[in-house]
């Protein structure tokens, strides 16, 4: 997600690492360098300016030049600053002591409100509250229908009453509603709205005046330019959110977005929506983010992640099964479709720490339409072939080709590989590590570079 | 009357050309759109451009490229070929002088052979693509509006967003205010297939134009792009030439990514266009340079409000002129 950026971070910031000793001219190269990928990710221009002003100063400074390693300092001090640029450590939503949770909704029209609503939605109904929306965006056309689809499918109730109502009446008519039927949490859609639009700059400070939310969030998309702080300031007075959300970080946007709400307007960034799915939102951490921009890894979200996806016991049972050598193509089956529940395996490669920095590994842009293609492989397979490969002769495999619409050499390559993989977990259950060799063979590419040791 | 294409319209008469009157209405609105929060921007031009020539001049246009996201390379180039001509007295060190190349030097950037949008096919079949939240299902109804109420065309539109929840029934809305016919399928069925059909329609009926929506997807979800270009293949099967217009719409605001956007598009569908919307904040769209001057892919229309009117073809001059308009 922030790869272009990490990639420009990371090549600077290896250059000043492997010096013993730095010059100001040094430390003045890698600011312009650092000055000039921050551009490139969309950081606001004003925002870039302080930043690196407040880098060099940090860098010029005792602790780095008198220590012993200065190119590790700087990373450091890059790290800190980057993440107390985008907000320190998370922050959390304030929760009313009584009655619902009033959340308020605003942004600009196409950052993904509606979606946003619904995963937010989400995120409480898993955590067992008792959500409702209000679909107070009359403008747009069918937004309404989207909410009442999106939001049922997020498990919230919707109160909504068509195009013809005024968004004010309606937001108060539904706190009403959520008061009385003791909802836990409502929150309320409005309409996208461009933030030099007085009229409707004005009605959204009325739903706000009027429904008194405990958190006011606004969705910001991750691919916005330099115009981002314009909307912030502006949204900042009229709608006086608390947080924001920041939406379609999913693509290869450089996310300077994000780095420059925060700077402008003092508002941290609460969540991070990552994908089409409903359950692609998650908390946002701008510390555990920083150190993914210089490719330290993220490890905590991705340990997190597996512990809400992996289903512990049956992750004890696979493990037996290595160990014994009772790994079965079943078996790699749910393992595999396990993994790919965690999100879209470059993203997950990302949280790896060390793996940005492989650009063969990236490039290879792991594609998941050839995972597709294992799983109807094996889907194709009888139980029976399933459990033990060995029996898959060519008239089966020329079966299992039609039935999975790939070629006969795809399945023969499938099944070396399983084989391949049952030899190496047989000698990982034996206390060895697979070499470099065994690797490059199992996943079918040359040997990969070796992780550069920090 | 708005110059979206050149087309003989049913009674045969041209319609390419706008009036004067209405012309001056539209770049004024443009201008005002582009100009009105941006004072910032026009002022600090302005007055480095009008004081001396010096380093600082070109710091200062350099930022205010960056901040209208025309992004470093291109405002790098910009800014070079200005200070350069400038150097060697090719254009004179005075502050009108420099300040009308610059308008030139950004109009020559922006125009890559700009060409109406062909409706010359019967029927005409327009593709629309782009990122979610752009302004896709928007621009088509305006669009649809514009060829059935002012050029009376007759239009089908296919509701190739099959994914997003409601997103048939924002285009039948659409579709109702344009009155244009509307070919959509089951929520999740195979948006080719809708394509497919609304193509079949119109030529049974002898529609002049088909416009085909598809669903917002990230540039980065492989399998989506793949799905888009397949969507293309089934039109083609349909007519061999179709689409005979792809445009990717991009929303003023983006940033740098709008780059990688129109070229991660343009590898899968082969984009003739770019539309670009939600010029009427106070984003620059300066994204759009970025596009043209790497990829060669021309704006060709603009969004510049919520009216069906504030649907607009692109002049770069113009657009270089609102840009930096005082």
């Amino acid at each position: 997600m922030f790869d272009q950026l990490s990639d420009r971070l990371q090549s600077t910031l290896s250059d000043v690492r492997s010096r013993g000793k730095l010059s100001e001219s040094d430390v003045d190269a890698a600011m312009r360098e650092i000055r000039l990928a921050l551009l490139e990710a969309d950081v606001n221009f004003k925002v870039v300016k302080t930043f690196t002003k407040t880098l060099k100063e940090r860098c010029l400074g005792s602790e780095v030049l008198n220590s012993l390693d200065p190119g590790q300092q700087v990373v450091k001090i890059v790290n800190e600053e980057l993440a107390s640029l985008m907000g320190g450590t998370g922050s959390e939503l304030a929760m009313a002591s009584s009655g619902p949770t009033v959340i308020l909704m605003a942004g600009l029209q196409g950052s993904g409100k509606t979606t946003a609503c619904a995963k937010l939605a989400q995120h409480f109904a898993k955590e067992g509250k008792d959500v409702a929306l209000a679909a107070c965006d009359v403008y747009r056309p069918a937004a309404v229908d989207q909410l009442v689809t999106v939001g049922e499918r997020a498990g919230a109730h919707v109160y909504q009453q068509g195009t013809e109502a005024d968004p004010v009446e309606i937001a108060s008519w539904a706190l009403d509603q959520a008061r009385a039927e003791r909802r836990d949490v409502l929150i309320v859609d409005t309409a996208g709205r461009l933030h030099i639009d007085q009229d409707l700059m004005s009605e959204l400070t009325k739903v706000r005046k009027t429904t008194k939310p405990h958190d006011v969030l606004l969705v910001v998309d991750a691919m916005t330019g330099q115009d981002a702080v314009a909307v912030a300031e502006s949204f900042a007075e009229a709608a006086e959110f608390d947080g924001v959300v920041m939406t379609k970080l999913d693509g290869d946007a450089r996310g300077g977005a994000a780095l420059s709400v925060k700077a402008v307007t003092g508002k941290p960034i609460m969540f991070a929506s990552t994908g089409e799915k409903l359950e692609d939102f998650d908390k946002f951490h701008p510390d555990r983010m920083a150190s993914r921009i210089l490719g330290m890894g993220d490890v905590l979200s991705l340990i997190e992640k597996a512990e809400q996806q992996v289903d512990e016991k049956q992750a004890e049972e696979l493990q037996e099964k290595m160990r014994k050598d009772q790994f079965t193509l079943e078996d790699f089956l749910t393992q595999m479709r396990q993994v790919r529940k965690m999100g879209p395996l470059s993203g997950i490669i990302g949280m790896l720490p060390g793996m940005g920095a492989m650009k063969q590994l990236k490039n290879a842009d792991v594609d998941e339409g050839q995972l597709d293609r294992v799983e109807a492989i094996i889907l194709s397979m009888t139980p029976s072939e399933r459990a033990s490969p060995g029996q898959i002769n060519g008239s089966r495999r020329k079966r299992i080709a039609n039935g999975s619409g790939t070629k006969v050499q795809q399945v023969k390559q499938l099944l070396k590989q399983f084989d391949q993989m049952r030899v190496m977990m047989r000698s990982m259950a034996n206390g060895k590590m697979p070499n470099q060799q065994q690797l490059a063979q199992m996943s079918g590419t040359a040997p990969r570079p070796k992780v550069r040791r920090r | 009357m708005i110059d979206l294409g050149s087309r003989e319209t049913a009674n045969g008469s041209p319609t390419a050309e706008a009036e004067p009157e209405a012309r001056r209405g539209v770049f004024r609105r443009l201008r005002e759109s582009l100009s009105k929060s941006r004072q910032a921007l026009t002022e600090e031009i302005s007055a480095s451009l009008f004081d001396r020539i010096d380093d600082e001049t070109w710091e200062r246009l350099e930022e205010a490229l960056i901040l209208a996201d025309a992004g470093a390379p291109t405002t790098a180039a910009v800014v070079e070929r200005l200070e350069h001509e400038v150097d060697s007295g090719a254009v004179p060190a005075d502050g009108v002088a420099v300040r009308d190349r610059l308008i030139e030097i950004l109009a020559e950037v922006a125009s890559t052979g700009r060409a109406p949008i062909d409706l010359s096919g019967e029927p005409a079949v327009l593709m629309m693509v782009g990122v979610n939240g752009t302004g896709k299902t928007t621009t088509i109804g305006k669009v649809a509006w514009h060829l059935s109420k002012e050029m009376g065309l007759s239009v089908v539109l296919a509701a190739g967003d099959t994914y997003r929840a409601a997103a048939a029934e924002q285009l039948a809305e659409w579709a109702d205010r344009a009155g244009a016919e509307l070919i959509r399928g089951e929520s999740g069925a195979d948006p080719g297939a809708v394509a497919y059909d609304a193509i079949s329609a119109a030529r049974a009926r002898g529609a002049d134009v088909v416009i085909v929506d598809t669903a917002g997807r990230l540039h980065t979800q492989s399998n989506l792009m793949e799905e888009l270009a397949k969507v293309r293949r089934v039109i083609a099967k349909q007519i061999p030439e179709a689409p005979h217009e792809t445009l990717i719409s991009i929303d003023a605001t983006t940033g740098q990514n709008g780059l990688r956007q129109a070229k991660v598009f343009s590898e899968s569908v082969e984009i003739d266009g770019v539309v670009l919307t939600k010029l009427d904040g106070t984003a620059k769209g300066g994204i759009a340079l970025a596009i043209a001057s790497d990829l060669g892919i021309p704006v060709k229309l603009i969004g510049v409000g919520e009216t069906l009117e504030d649907l607009r073809p692109f002049d770069p001059s113009e657009y270089a002129q609102a840009l930096l308009a005082e």
